[in-house]
């Protein structure tokens, strides 16, 4: 469970002065449903997401993550949360396996959970053929399944990926979308960014679309469609954040 | 705290540093290599030129004179004076290094001896040059001894006592311990030594692993792991401080190895005639015996220090965005460490109660104490005790950095 309440995060630059980069926003993520983030470029999406990791504090509002509040209780709220974005890189020094088995154990996992717990993620994410390998030798996709199993190795409650199929083929972006799915079968409750129309449609259930830090729509994509009275996802979000010319 | 994280992210640190070739190298191989290369770079040029230049007996012009055969005779006969003979371009030669000193004698100079009149002898020398100024010492011992030979002479003459002009002698004899002059010598370097590697040994490792983490995308993978913020400092902070210490008892053992070849070494040219001659005019302390208890105990007194670097440099790195932008940082602060340090080998810079509290330069001047055998107690302690308060400091301003997301997410 992921409650939103007027969440606000500021951030001052010396140049640009205040930015508002999450103005306000409220929403309610379930167990059992991928709520889906969508906005153009700098419209505050990973902040957002950040601000539910605990990585920032907020200026304004406040969130419970898995019943935890982000401020009170950050690292309960870490305990209980799978984050992965296009910024959390691996370290190029480790295996897969040593990879794994350090955010097990920094996890609370004893040695034998952690044997048992990558014997289950390489066989689901299919990771047996470079286990054992240096990520600085992986694939792109090799390292985001990796990534993947770092994100989970917890079991956690709550997932939280920020544009997981960014730079994939289309092979293993599928794959990935497959494995989030599978989260959400689990119970797990599922916040997902991304820029991909084609994904929202088939995995959300419940889609946001953030503009300059606000947002400005929010339902299942059947009442957007009723909403906006288009069927196409990409009409539907261009028309939400205000037509072309705000997007350019 | 979790004691279990700070140990998990330790032994992670370790392992994937030990995986870097560039921890390594600036870890092992530039203490053992540095220490032996200056060293003995250090002591056989120094050996080698103050050995060379003593044993070389100094070309000396004789100006003039003609007329007086006896003081010519006496320098002829000298054999620590080498008379070459008289040319136009003199001047030219001494500059030119062929020539160590020219002495001018007026004329008349033994016939006005003869008669009680004073003269003035004139010697020419190349200042500030090391083996001009063994040839002027040579000339000085001679007219010193050519003229208390004359005095005595004249007194006798008179029926007076010679101790008349001399009314007492002076000696120079040295009381201090071998340990104590290989102290001196190599004492102000030894430390000096201790405390640069220490803290580019923990340079690296402490840029690698905020900086760099930042750089490469992994800060925030560990940040999103429930391990808390002092864990991972604290975590972190021990992987750069067993690399300021590692990189310190690798240069120690690596100094160990040099004074022991060393010393093989010089006890076989001892064997060799040239050694011989060389230990008899004292040079023979030039690889010198330093207390071993005062080393180890420099080596505990570095502790502290090493704390203090690594908490300061770790502080100072998180805050750059990239690698190359903490090089920029933490290079000036190569020279507020080289500075004090090097304030400890001036020779007039002594140990007080003040200067105890001031931070690296302490550690540089009671160590030059500490390779001599010589412990002072309550500076030590002082000294340990100031740079702990330092060090939990510096700490505790890194745990506040990690702390800080426009540190950690600067942009
Ligand atoms: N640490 C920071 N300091 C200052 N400004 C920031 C910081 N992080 C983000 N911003 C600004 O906040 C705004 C929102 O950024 P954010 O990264 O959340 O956008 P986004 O929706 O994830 O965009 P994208 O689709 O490009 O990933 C942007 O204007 C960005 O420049
Ligand atoms: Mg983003």
């Amino acid at each position: 469970m992921i409650e939103a309440r007027n969440l606000t995060k500021f951030f001052h630059d010396k140049k640009r002065g205040e930015i508002r980069a999450v103005d306000n926003v409220s929403f309610t993520c379930r167990p059992g449903q991928i709520y889906g983030l969508l906005g153009a470029n700098g419209a505050g999406k990973t902040t957002t997401l950040r601000l539910l990791a605990t990585l920032l504090r907020p200026t304004g509002g406040s969130a419970t993550v898995a019943g935890f509040d982000t401020v009170a209780n950050p690292e309960r709220v870490r305990a209980s949360v799978g984050f992965l974005a296009t910024s959390t890189a691996l370290y190029s020094r480790l295996t897969a396996r040593e990879t794994i088995a350090y955010f097990g154990r920094l996890n609370g996992l004893t040695a034998a959970e952690v044997a048992e717990r990558t014997r289950r993620l390489a066989d689901e994410l299919d990771l047996h053929e470079f286990l054992d390998r240096r990520v600085d030798k992986f694939s792109t996709g090799m390292k985001q399944k990796t990534s993947i199993a770092r994100t989970v190795v917890h079991d956690p409650a709550v997932l939280i990926f920020d544009e997981p199929t960014i730079g994939l083929d289309v092979m293993t972006a599928r794959n990935i979308v497959r494995f989030v799915r599978d989260c959400r079968t689990r119970g797990k409750t599922v916040i997902y960014s991304t820029h991909v129309m084609s994904e929202v449609e088939k995995i959300c259930d419940v889609i946001g679309i953030i503009h300059q830090g606000r947002l400005v729509a929010e339902g299942p994509l059947a009442d957007l469609r009723l909403r906006f009275g288009e069927q196409d996802m990409e009409e539907i979000f261009v028309r939400a954040i205000g037509g072309e010319e705000v997007a350019a | 705290m979790n004691r279990s994280n700070v140990v998990t992210v330790y032994l992670k640190e370790l392992r994937d540093s030990l995986r870097d070739r560039r921890t390594l190298i600036s870890m092992i191989v530039v203490p053992t290599l540095m220490i032996p290369g200056i060293m003995l770079v250090a002591g056989v040029v120094s050996y080698m030129v103050v050995n060379k230049a003593r044993e070389e007996v100094p070309a000396v012009m004789v100006l003039g004179g003609n007329d007086s055969p006896v003081v010519r005779a006496a320098l002829t006969a000298d054999q620590k004076i080498r008379l070459v003979p008289a040319t136009a371009d003199w001047k030219q030669r001494i500059t030119d290094k062929q020539l160590r000193a020219a002495v001018e004698i007026p004329a008349g100079f033994d016939a006005a001896l003869e008669h009680g009149d004073a003269t003035v002898l004139k010697i020419f020398n190349y200042e500030s040059e090391l083996r001009s100024g063994f040839a002027v010492g040579e000339l000085h011992r001679f007219f010193n001894t050519y003229r208390e030979k004359i005095i005595t002479a004249r007194l006798t003459g008179r029926g007076l006592p010679a101790a008349l002009v001399k009314p007492f002698e002076v000696k120079t004899e040295n009381v201090a311990p071998p340990e104590k002059v290989g102290g001196n010598v190599i004492g102000g370097i030894i430390p000096y030594l201790f405390i640069l590697l220490c803290f580019t040994g923990a340079m690296y490792p402490a840029i690698d692993l905020t900086a760099g983490e930042k750089e490469r995308g992994t800060m925030e993978t560990i940040l999103c792991s429930p391990v808390g913020r002092a864990d991972l400092v604290l975590g972190k902070f021990l992987m750069v401080l067993t690399a300021a210490l590692g990189t310190v008892v690798f240069s120690l053992l690596s100094m160990g190895l040099t004074f022991m070849l060393g010393g093989l070494l010089f006890a076989k040219t001892a064997a060799g005639g040239a050694a011989v001659a060389a230990a008899k005019s004292g040079a023979a302390p030039m690889l010198p015996t330093i207390d071993p208890l005062g080393t180890l105990t420099v080596l505990a007194m570095v502790l502290p220090v090493a704390v203090l670097f690594s908490a300061v440099l770790m502080a100072v790195s998180l805050f750059a965005k990239s690698v190359k932008e903490a090089q920029s940082y933490v290079s000036p602060l190569i020279v507020v460490v080289i500075l004090p340090a090097m304030m400890g080998m001036l020779p007039g810079v002594e140990l007080n109660t003040r200067l105890a509290l001031v931070p690296i330069l302490n550690l540089a001047l009671v160590s030059k104490e500490l390779v001599s055998g010589v412990f002072h107690w309550h500076y030590l302690a002082l000294i340990f005790g100031s740079t702990c308060v330092y060090a939990t400091v510096a700490l505790a301003f890194c745990v506040r950095m990690f702390n800080r997301e426009d540190v950690l997410f600067r942009t």
